[in-house]
């Protein structure tokens, strides 16, 4: 325990800045479980995994010597192609069926995706180094790597991007129409299974962003996945699904909530805080709906 | 009713003379064991219940941690053992490990228990997937936490006291034989006699329908909790049991294994047949069987296999062997085929 983070404000800003840009990220891959929640009603394990694998992507273009920030264009690409072929080689199965089917399925995806790269890319962490330097803020007491800044700002224009598409596009307003009545989206002429198919390939492409991201400012491991899918899945159930500024709120929230708690309790608790986390709030919003005998649905 | 007991004494025999047929194999015989106490307790949740939880693996690394440590605890200070890791500076005498061991068990199957009911309120009170999630959190957040715990090892693992030297080297596997099928006969006893019970009966009502049954006058709460009381008893002393088997604890490769064991036993109950008394044992057995037959082909591949496996198994086979078996000889199961209603149901499709 130490509490040396509530003494010194420049620790605190330093925390919350930090959490801050973490929380974006984070944001980013929830909008993305979000929106195949709502569309496909699948809850996908396997989500932080394709984070992970958009990562590598990233990585290896380090490694072959381009920047990695241009695996914010390329491993979207990639991770779409990825997306649309786990769609159709496992979850248009899985689909219309009982949701435990769902999230048992896609763990089985997430160990499988876990292992494989842990055999393609080795059990070490890695990073790719942009380069970026260094911002110093109030007499060198707060430092921000401009990576981080830089991430941020790429999370948000990618999800104005989206959000702008959904609003507008044909696509976009089929996915929508799909979310909230899918036969009678399949009545009026739109193709659900194209649709659904194109969500999932969205989704892996927001987690390759994520990913690619992910590897400049952090660190990647291939065991790292489950992390991140809770913690989107946390995002998604305390902002509720659709809700968009929700989810960059409590993203963000999160992300400074990660921060203290590595400052309070220690980075080998890190992990465990978040986990306990999500199990505090199911419970909180377990016994507050209950005293209204519902339950969360 | 004849041919069952004769069926059960067969099992019984084969099941202690086993150690004595396959002599190799001991050690794998009691993994099977303690496999398919876990299988069936899951059933009680994921088959009766309706409840699919990730979180029984809490109760089982919570019993494999304690009965080590009270084993350590009762004659020697436990963070000296644990810093001095491998380098054993205190021997247990076999009167102390033996000793040690039957206070551990106990322990590490009634505390798990205290726990389920304390925290069951407030989880049991989530349904479906949100149960899922929120028990899949609680199992990795409580392996997480145990890995930064100093007293019990932390990052590099808790030795659990070795056997003492009674008996030769064959005594070790035949005593861990004997203690997991002990727990596997006494499991398998007290959860037959549940399903026997009007509480089978009030399990299946809330799977069913849940608010249907508490309409009906049921306290679903109530019946949920002692379910899940009854999974952690026999979850903590499979894990106990199997702490002193494998000899290490870490605590999330081997205690809180939600990748390997907490998955095992959801797809065990499955590929055996959920919400049935033998799916689970039969889903295990073969489950173990592939398991090892095979995983030694995949050398480094376990892991692919396993993810490839649950895949096949949850989207092809989800009524699993005794699902299928009771489709095809619907009369083997009690059930009275209508000859003529079941013609009219095909001429419907």
């Amino acid at each position: 325990m130490d509490f040396m983070v509530f003494q010194y404000p420049m620790i605190t800003i330093q925390a919350c800045l930090d959490g801050i840009l973490l929380g974006v990220l984070f944001a980013l891959i929830a909008y993305g479980m979000a929106l195949q929640w709502g569309v496909m009603n699948i809850i996908n394990i396997a989500q932080g995994d394709l984070v992970i694998l958009g990562g590598y992507i990233a990585y290896f273009m380090y490694l072959y010597g381009i920047h990695p920030a241009w695996g914010v264009i390329v491993s979207p690409i990639i991770m779409y192609f990825v997306g649309v072929a786990i769609y159709k080689l496992v979850i248009n199965k899985v689909v219309d069926r009982d949701l435990f089917i769902s999230i048992l399925a896609t763990f089985g995806i997430s160990i499988l995706f876990m292992q494989l790269m842990n055999f393609a890319f080795g059990a070490d962490v890695v990073l790719a180094n942009s380069g970026y330097g260094t911002t110093f803020l109030f007499d060198s007491n707060v430092v921000l790597p401009n990576s981080k800044i830089f991430s941020a700002f790429i999370s948000i224009v990618f999800a104005i991007c989206l959000v702008v598409y959904m609003k507008k596009s044909k696509l976009g307003r089929a996915i929508r129409a799909t979310a909230q009545n899918a036969r009678a989206a399949k009545i009026l002429g739109v193709n659900t299974e194209k649709v659904y198919a194109a969500t999932f390939g969205i989704n892996a492409a927001l987690c390759g962003v994520a990913g690619a991201l992910i590897s400049i400012t952090f660190t990647i491991h291939p065991y790292m996945g489950l992390p991140y899918t809770i913690r989107s899945f946390m995002i998604v159930i305390v902002a509720g699904l659709g809700n968009l500024p929700g989810v960059a709120m409590s993203g963000m929230g999160l992300g400074v909530f990660e921060e203290f708690a590595d400052y309070i309790l220690g980075t080998e608790f890190r992990i465990g805080s978040v986990f306990l986390l999500l199990v505090l709030i199911l419970v909180y919003r377990r016994f507050k709906l209950s005293r209204k005998r519902e339950y969360l649905k | 009713m004849n041919k069952n007991i004769i069926l059960y004494a067969a099992i019984l025999i084969f099941g202690l003379a086993a150690p004595f047929i396959f002599p190799a194999f001991k050690v794998q015989l009691s993994i099977l064991c303690v496999l398919i106490v876990l299988a069936t307790t899951w059933n009680i949740q994921g088959g009766e219940m309706g409840y699919n939880t990730f979180g029984n693996i809490l109760f089982y690394g919570l019993g494999m941690y304690l009965c080590a440590s009270v084993q350590v605890g009762m004659f020697f200070p436990l963070a000296e053992w644990t810093e001095s890791g491998g380098e054993k500076t205190f021997v247990h005498t076999p009167s102390q490990f033996f000793q040690g061991m039957a206070v551990g068990l106990v322990v590490a199957a009634v505390i798990p228990t205290i726990v389920a009911g304390l925290i069951g309120y407030a989880i049991l009170g989530l349904r479906g997937h949100y149960f899922a999630i929120c028990t899949l959190g609680l199992g990795v957040a409580a392996g997480e936490i145990s890995g930064g715990i100093e007293i019990i090892g932390a990052g590099q693992g808790f030795t659990t006291p070795p056997f003492p030297n009674v008996g030769g080297l064959e005594a070790r596997g035949e005593f861990f034989y004997f203690l997991s099928f002990g727990a596997l006969v006494l499991t398998f006893l007290a959860v037959r006699a549940i399903y026997s019970t009007r509480f089978k009966l009030i399990l299946n009502a809330i799977r069913d329908n849940e608010d249907k049954a508490e309409a009906m006058g049921i306290e679903t709460m109530k019946y949920k909790i002692i379910g899940w009381m009854v999974s952690a008893f026999f979850c903590g002393l499979a894990g106990g049991i199997m702490g002193g088997l494998v000899g290490y604890i870490d605590s999330t490769d081997v205690a809180f294994d939600g990748r390997e064991m907490g998955v095992f036993m959801v797809l065990m109950a499955i590929l055996g047949g959920k919400g049935t008394l033998w799916g689970p044992v039969i889903g295990a057995t073969v489950f173990h069987i592939f398991k090892e037959g095979f995983w030694t082909f995949f050398l480094g591949w376990q892991y692919v296999a396993l993810g490839v496996l649950i895949v096949v198994i949850v989207i092809y086979f989800p009524e699993g062997i005794m699902g299928w078996l009771r489709e095809k000889y619907p009369e083997r199961f009690g059930e009275v085929v209508d000859e003529e209603d079941r013609k009219a149901q095909v001429e419907l499709k």
